[in-house]
């Protein structure tokens, strides 16, 4: 590798991993209402570490250097906002950023590594507040603790950069209308709490594990995202909740088959085609790692029942191998948890490979009145499915073209395709 | 509550030969005791200062390129501080970490001007 490169690709690590942290300490330092002077304050750090570790090479402890940069930065702007009214200073902690006796000391206490974890969880259920919308949540997520710039957050939902910025803007203005404190949550409401965290760590996930996105690198680096936000739930003892534990191992069992799923020209591959030997035994054992350590506690949630299903499909030699029956058990229970026609749905496709069509149909007239699914994709792919193994390739043909009308996707599309083909041949 | 000002005289002398290590340990005091000062709701404010400065008199026509009093008198560092009474403010400048390095505390009522 050239020595640019190099720097680029450990600045690039660095950035990813410590900005968010750095953003979380600053604004425990600045407030909620200064989160644009902590994030300039971490642009600083870092374009300071590219213009000198250009020309004097990359120190030894790279993060340690930049939370010192990002320190002294810090401590800069205090002496030069000690008399304005930008920084609130009435908090005892910050009081004593005021005065030159206490300000290095205090400031240090701050970017104590015990302290920097607890911020930025603390700012993740900040961003996780029921009152903001999912869809800011995740974007402020990606945004300030994963540090992905605008444009890449407008990549990664195929939106544009001022719809992004205008959700920023959103959010922090509920910040700093309501001073939301980041932290966390006490015992008593951890788990409700946690479970929004967990879903926006999910729709993260999702973003990048359906086939939306042509570009694989936006895909794997969100996956990544998604897997290092739960880890780092994972590393503390207040997150370490059951429901973490299961959301971790489903995402290692989703990410071990990734790369199965999809040819090199973005097309999808369907479960029963894909080639078993790509799929990444490593993070299977780790996922049914994570899988054990979920199981405790009187918590039995979707991420338990869907990890669980997930690793009957990736221990299964073959696809005829496949245990169908614990998987359909899966689901039932699914479904008592959560009325989802989604699941309901996937439910019908076991019932379909463990009893046939005919059963797979009964399942399905039952849940058609729902209405939201005669506006999903996949009741028409099912429906589709099912006409085919009930060899009425007209109806099956029919359904498939309803199914390619609803999906954005155009892997989806293209296997729908090829389906229809396949009927008319 | 009043406000009272404390000026810190003197100490030169020991901060300048002192560790690096002794002083972190003597700037941790500071610390705790402003600490707890910020957390009883005491402390306004305050910032040490340097050993140079200058100094006017005579109506301001001359000026000294150094503070008024030098040594043991050189004021060294000041607080605002809230307390119910002298007595009071007294008793919380006691535990001053000046004391380390010899200094002298004085204390004075910020005074009211109607």
């Amino acid at each position: 590798m050239e020595p640019k490169d190099h720097i680029d690709s450990t600045i690039n690590h660095l950035f990813r991993q410590e900005s968010g942290k750095m953003v979380a300490v600053l604004i425990k330092i600045f407030g909620t209402e200064n989160i644009e002077l902590a994030e300039d304050v971490v642009q600083d750090a870092l374009v300071s570490a590219l213009e000198t570790w250009k020309f004097r090479g990359i120190p030894d402890n790279p993060k340690a250097w930049l939370y010192r940069t990002a320190r002294n930065k810090a401590i800069d702007i205090i002496r030069r906002k000690k008399h304005s009214k930008t920084i609130d200073f009435s908090d005892p902690e910050r009081k004593l950023l005021t005065s030159e006796y206490t300000l290095a000391n205090t400031m240090d206490n701050f970017w104590k590594e015990e302290h920097i974890q607890d911020d930025f969880l603390g700012m993740m259920y900040a961003c996780c507040h029921p009152n903001i919308s999912p869809e800011n949540q995740i974007t402020f997520i990606l945004k300030s603790l994963c540090g992905f710039s605008t444009k890449e957050v407008a990549r990664s939902f195929l939106t544009t950069e001022d719809t992004i910025s205008k959700r920023l803007y959103r959010t922090k203005a509920y910040f700093r209308k309501h001073k939301i404190r980041p932290s966390i949550p006490y015992p008593e409401e951890i788990d409700t709490r946690t479970t929004a965290v967990l879903s926006a760590i999910y729709l993260i996930f999702n973003e990048g594990y359906n086939s939306t996105h042509d570009d694989q690198l936006i895909r794997k680096d969100l996956i990544s995202q998604a897997m290092w936000l739960c880890k780092s739930l994972l590393d503390s003892k207040r997150t370490q909740l059951p429901e973490v534990y299961a959301l971790m191992a489903l995402m290692c069992f989703h990410t071990a088959r990734v790369d199965s799923r999809i040819t090199e020209e973005g097309a999808l591959i369907l479960l029963s085609d894909q080639d078993r030997s790509l799929w990444d035994t490593e993070l299977i054992a780790l996922g049914g790692n994570y899988l054990n350590q979920a199981a405790f506690g009187e918590t039995l949630t979707t991420y338990h029942l869907e990890a669980a299903i997930a690793y009957q499909h990736c221990t299964a030699l073959n696809y005829e191998g496949t245990n169908w029956k614990e998987i359909l058990k899966y689901y039932d229970l699914l479904s008592n948890i959560d009325n989802d026609p989604i699941v309901s749905l996937n439910r019908c496709l076991i019932l379909l490979e463990l009893h046939g069509p005919e059963e797979a149909l009964l399942a399905i007239e039952e849940i058609k009145d729902h209405k939201i699914i005669h506006t999903y994709y996949l009741y028409y792919a099912i429906m589709g499915e099912i006409h085919e193994r009930l060899i009425q390739t007209g109806k099956a043909v029919e359904y498939y073209q309803q199914a390619m009308q609803l999906t954005q996707s155009k892997p989806e599309q293209q296997l729908l395709h090829n389906k229809i083909v396949r009927c008319l041949e | 509550m009043k406000e009272f000002l404390m000026l810190i005289r003197g100490g030169q002398e020991k901060y300048n030969s002192v560790s690096p290590e002794g002083m972190q340990k003597h700037m941790e005091h500071w610390q705790q005791w402003m600490s707890n000062l910020a957390l009883e709701d005491k402390l306004v404010g305050g910032q040490p200062l340097m050993n140079e400065g200058s100094t006017l008199t005579e109506g301001g026509k001359k000026v000294i390129d150094r503070p008024f009093a030098e040594g043991k008198e050189l004021v060294g560092g000041y607080l605002l501080i809230k307390a119910g009474s002298l007595t009071q403010a007294t008793k919380i400048a006691k535990d001053c970490p000046s004391f380390e390095y010899d200094c002298s505390v004085e204390l004075r009522e910020i005074a009211p001007m109607d």
